[in-house]
């Protein structure tokens, strides 16, 4: 490859061509800063941070922008770039209500290190804010208009990644707006609470509603069992969370610093992410056999159900009415461990760690109470908001000891531990369905086909009396769409599709650690399944606790106690 | 003679409602020359002129036109921008309203010469009259196989759409043109990719300001060489001039690059009214540089406009007696581009307000000398950081105004008790 020759601040370097002077200054260890640019998304230049000089260019250029040229001469530091990013920040802060110190992006928000970086200490122009009202009207995200600005990385995640058009620029001139189309709230809006959007804001003017405090309530009142379960990709990203590398698996450190927190018991959601798939391989070949509807598609990620919902009511038949692990979990634990421990079920507190936004609306859906009038899942905390309370607590998480969860529901299998990444729900059923039908074991357990950041993928196994059965795996909603579409034109050759709603699946879910992208999913889905790999147990239908669960309380698959507390329905909406 | 009617030679004697009137002055007579030509020729005539294109900003005609016509694909789109929302600028609605003919002509000959598929005529929504006529003259155009299927009876087929514009005065830059003929919001894009790589709809496409395709039929008759006779070196050919303000006879002339703005304003607009003092004039339109009467006898041409900062040569020429007071002028012209921003980056987002707020205080005597400070800091910023060209623009009335009229500045600023 022929390399191009530049002058970064009077050096000299080669780079390759047809990179953009962010990237070929970012490989060269300088960094130019920006504010609207995100990796993975397309490239807006409209914030103007890195503005960069250009010699023979009269006014300054764009460093995400501009591409590189032989001959370029760039100073990315000279007064002219400095006082024009000075310039605009002080212009951003006119219309944000800059509020550090009560803010939850605090010590974590781009703009705060912008201008932190800037040594900004005054602002030359006039504060200028006209407040607008805060949308707190769904059960999962909250956004601050009086903190957005501008940047269009929430519109443009929601537009190119989920191909929904949820958010909008309403307005111009200095009154533009980013605000949902149509209507002001999210929730008058076809949103699907995926949190896709709160997780490349910069700044908080898009969070997920923050639930700590009512943990920390129910964590001091001695009235109650606090009882956590914890997501199968959470333990993949909350290092990142403290400022580790991505690519490790943090399990005990989780434990310990949930014990540290004063849970009473600290559970797996694996657990019930096993209990899922016999429930939900079991259904799907009550489907085949019996002529139920077909592709049965996964119903794990409430994302998803939010957009089938909302989307294709009319194909709601489509979705397993399995519950997804989190709220087999609460189910579960309001009955059987309520027994089992002689609880009353309304002194049970059922706290999840969760990678995503979405959950936290799951958990309120009117279903969700195998008794009546109580939640089975009390709150949802997302990743971020645990690294929160353990901030909170003074926990040095990085050098926590590593501890094991508790049991009945701490044994769990590898099947369960890779549900958090794409492919990972397919590969877990493929594992128990194919032993199950074929009575005969698995030679090779991986299923690679099913794995990795490609958008549709599909694998065939072979199974008795069925011969060769297709199915297929999708992230995104955008390529849920075409997967949809597909079997809505009845082209689908599929028997069981598996959906997530975030890019990579729950291991790159909106509840997930700020700063996300794509590098970074590639490396928890490298955790994940190393944390697969390390198990002794890798199939569901081997987890003895589910076996024991099933003699003691729910007796088979598809039985009547599982109809009652780990079977749901959806409903069409709008 | 001052003025030099290359593009006007029949305003006011064609009926622009008559195609039939149009060819018996040798209307389309060039075009048909081109359809005998080599496409590469007329490409090489275009060159030869040094045509620069007439919305301001200069660009060299044949250049843009040559990499569009290199373009391969299966729609190859012409916009002629009559978006012409600048205040201060009427001549494309002059050459629309009085000769529609000559613009359309000089579409067809670049279609030809670029194997364009279809044009757009994208028309300020307001210009009522000049829709109707040019939508007339479109049809007209059909109906005597100008436009359509095996032009002439060639093998070349091209279309042609009229369409009216959606209101915004920033819709008249290039991407945000495209977005609005698209459909959606009239906001401007990143570049690269640039129109003529993938515009319109993703096809490549070829805008040009309604005067620059006026220039073709001229170039096709007296060829590219004899055109770079007229003008300046750097400038050829003629310029329409749309010269309002306090001067006796506002109204669109032709005359060639070269002319100083004194003739212009004292023989083609017979001066100021009851002899007044011309104390400034502004250049290219709300956006231009605004400078001393001192400096009237600066020629016009594209790259003295530059020394301005300045990239809108688009012709106005705006002039202002002894009675105008700077700041208002500068009030209202910062409140005009605030609310004509797209909002979509930040310093012309966030900066108009603040230039609102800086300019006011001059206005009203309040100023202080930080202010003074914040306010040239802050237009050089927006300047140099806009994304398109309206935030870049749209303080170099500023920009000017504190090179030329800075006594006025410092006159305004409160000294006492305020730092
Ligand atoms: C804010 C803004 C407004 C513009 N408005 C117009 C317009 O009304 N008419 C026009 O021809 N060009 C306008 N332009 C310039 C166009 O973007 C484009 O450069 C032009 O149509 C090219 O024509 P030319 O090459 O023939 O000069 C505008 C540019 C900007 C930045
Ligand atoms: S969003 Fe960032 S800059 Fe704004 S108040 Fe919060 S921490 Fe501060
Ligand atoms: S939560 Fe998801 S669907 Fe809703 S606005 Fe954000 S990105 Fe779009
Ligand atoms: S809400 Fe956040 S991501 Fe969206 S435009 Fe505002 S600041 Fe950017
Ligand atoms: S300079 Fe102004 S009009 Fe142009 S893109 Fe920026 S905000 Fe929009």
């Amino acid at each position: 490859m022929n390399m191009i020759n530049i002058k970064i601040n009077n050096n000299d370097y080669q780079v390759k061509p047809g990179l953009t002077i962010l990237e070929a200054a970012q490989e060269h260890g300088i960094k130019i800063p920006t504010l609207c640019h995100y990796p993975d998304l397309k490239i807006n230049s409209d914030c103007r941070i890195c503005s960069i000089e250009v010699k023979g260019k009269k006014n300054l250029l764009t460093a995400c922008s501009t591409p590189v040229v032989e001959g370029m001469e760039i100073k990315t530091h000279s007064t002219k770039v400095l006082n024009a990013r000075k310039t605009i920040t002080e212009l951003i802060l006119t219309n944000h209500e800059t509020n550090c110190t009560q803010c939850a992006r605090n010590m974590n928000c781009e703009l705060q290190s912008l201008s932190n970086q800037l040594g900004i200490d005054e602002n030359r122009f006039e504060y200028r804010l006209v407040s607008q009202p805060k949308d707190t009207f769904n059960p999962s995200i909250t956004r601050n208009p009086d903190l957005c600005i501008k940047c269009g990385r929430c519109i443009d995640v929601c537009k190119d990644v989920q191909d929904l058009t949820v958010l909008e620029n309403f307005g111009r001139s200095h009154e533009v707006l980013v605000v949902p189309k149509y209507g002001k709230y999210l929730s008058d809006e076809d949103c699907t609470l995926c949190g896709q959007c709160s997780s490349v804001c910069p700044v908080a003017a898009i969070t997920e509603n923050d639930e700590t405090e009512k943990v920390w309530t129910a964590l001091n009142d001695e009235s109650k069992h606090v009882i956590v379960q914890v997501a199968p990709s959470v333990r993949v990203s909350m290092g990142e969370e403290f400022g580790a590398e991505a690519g490790q698996a943090w399990t005990g450190q989780i434990v310990t610093a949930l014990r540290y927190l004063g849970f009473d018991q600290v559970f797996d959601t694996d657990f019930t992410a096993d209990l899922t798939i016999l429930e939900e391989g079991n259904e799907l070949l009550h489907r085949v056999h019996n002529g139920g509807t077909l592709p049965m598609m996964t119903s794990c990620c409430p994302g998803w159900v939010n957009f089938m919902e909302i989307e294709y009511p009319e194909m709601l038949d489509h979705l397993s009415t399995s519950k997804s692990p989190q709220q087999m979990f609460g189910a579960i634990a309001k009955t059987y461990y309520a027994q089992l421990k002689g609880l009353d079920p309304k002194d049970i507190y059922v706290v999840s760690v969760m990678p995503c936004t979405a959950k936290k609306y799951e958990a309120k859906r009117e279903e969700m109470q195998s008794n009546e009038g109580i939640f089975d899942v009390d709150v949802v905390l997302t990743a971020r908001e645990l690294g929160k309370m353990v901030r909170q607590m003074g926990i040095d998480f990085l050098t926590l000891e590593e501890q094991e969860f508790d049991n009945p529901f701490g044994i769990t299998t590898g099947a369960a531990a890779i549900f958090g990444a794409t492919g990972g729900v397919m590969e877990a059923a493929l594992r128990t369905v194919y032993e199950v039908v074929n009575e005969k074991p698995l030679e090779d357990l991986n299923f690679k086909s099913v794995r990795g950041m490609e958008g549709i993928k599909e694998a065939e196994v072979e199974l008795k009396g069925l011969g060769k059965v297709k199915v297929a795996v999708a992230h995104t909603l955008k390529n849920a769409r075409k997967v949809v579409e597909q079997m809505k034109a009845g082209e689908s050759p599929y028997a069981f599709i598996e959906i997530m709603a975030c890019p990579g699946g729950c291991i790159g879910g909106g509840g997930q650690p700020y700063n996300t992208t794509n590098a970074k999913r590639e490396k928890r889905i490298e955790a994940t399944y190393n944390v697969d790999e390390a198990m002794i147990l890798r199939k569901s239908h081997e987890n003895p606790y589910v076996h024991k669960l099933y003699e003691d309380f729910l007796v088979k698959p598809l039985g009547e106690k599982s109809h009652q507390y780990l079977h749901t329905h959806y409903k069409a909406r709008n | 003679m001052l003025e030099k009617k290359l593009l006007t030679k029949r305003v006011g004697i064609v009926n622009p409602l008559s195609i039939d009137d149009y060819i018996k002055q040798d209307g389309y007579k060039q075009f048909k020359k081109a359809l005998k030509m080599e496409r590469i020729s007329i490409i090489e005539e275009v060159e030869k002129s040094k045509l620069r294109g007439r919305a301001g900003a200069g660009f060299p005609a044949a250049i843009k036109m040559m990499a569009f016509a290199k373009e391969e694909a299966e729609h190859k789109y012409m916009i002629c921008n009559a978006d012409e929302g600048e205040p201060g600028n009427f001549k494309d609605r002059y050459l629309m309203e009085n000769d529609p003919h000559s613009v359309l002509e000089g579409m067809l000959i670049t279609a030809y010469a670029t194997r364009a598929t279809k044009a757009y005529i994208y028309i300020r929504g307001e210009y009522n009259k000049a829709l109707s006529i040019m939508k007339w003259a479109v049809d007209e155009a059909k109906e005597k196989g100008f436009i359509g299927k095996n032009i002439l009876g060639s093998d070349y087929d091209f279309d042609m759409e009229v369409r009216s514009g959606a209101g915004a005065y920033v819709v008249g830059e290039e991407f945000a043109l495209i977005e609005s003929i698209e459909g959606k919001s009239g906001r401007t894009r990143v570049k690269p990719p640039f129109p003529t790589e993938k515009g319109l709809f993703g096809y490549p496409t070829l805008i040009n300001n309604v005067e620059t395709f006026c220039n073709y039929p001229v170039i096709i008759e007296i060829g590219g060489k004899a055109f770079a006779k007229i003008g300046t070196a750097s400038s050829t050919g003629t310029k329409l001039i749309s010269l309002s303000g306090n001067v006796n006879q506002k109204g669109v002339y032709e005359i060639p690059f070269g002319v100083t703005i004194r003739e212009v304003i004292e023989t083609l607009g017979k001066g100021v009214p009851e002899n007044r003092k011309i104390k400034m004039i502004q250049l290219g339109g709300a956006c231009g540089p605004i400078i001393p009467e001192y400096m009237l006898d600066m020629k016009i041409d594209f790259d003295r406009f530059e020394d301005f900062e300045s990239k809108t040569g688009a012709g106005a020429i705006i002039v202002m007696d002894e009675r105008v007071d700077v700041f208002e002028v500068l009030h209202r012209i910062v409140n005009f581009f605030g609310h004509e921003s797209c909002g979509r980056c930040t310093p012309c987002r966030e900066g108009h307000p603040q230039l609102e707020i800086l300019v006011k205080r001059f206005l009203n005597h309040e100023a202080t000398s930080k202010d003074l400070l914040s306010l040239e800091s802050l237009a050089r910023v927006m300047h140099q950081t806009s994304l398109c060209g309206l935030g870049q623009s749209s303080p170099i009335s500023i920009i000017s105004t504190l090179g030329y009229f800075r006594d006025e500045y410092h006159d305004r600023i409160e000294f006492v008790g305020k730092v």
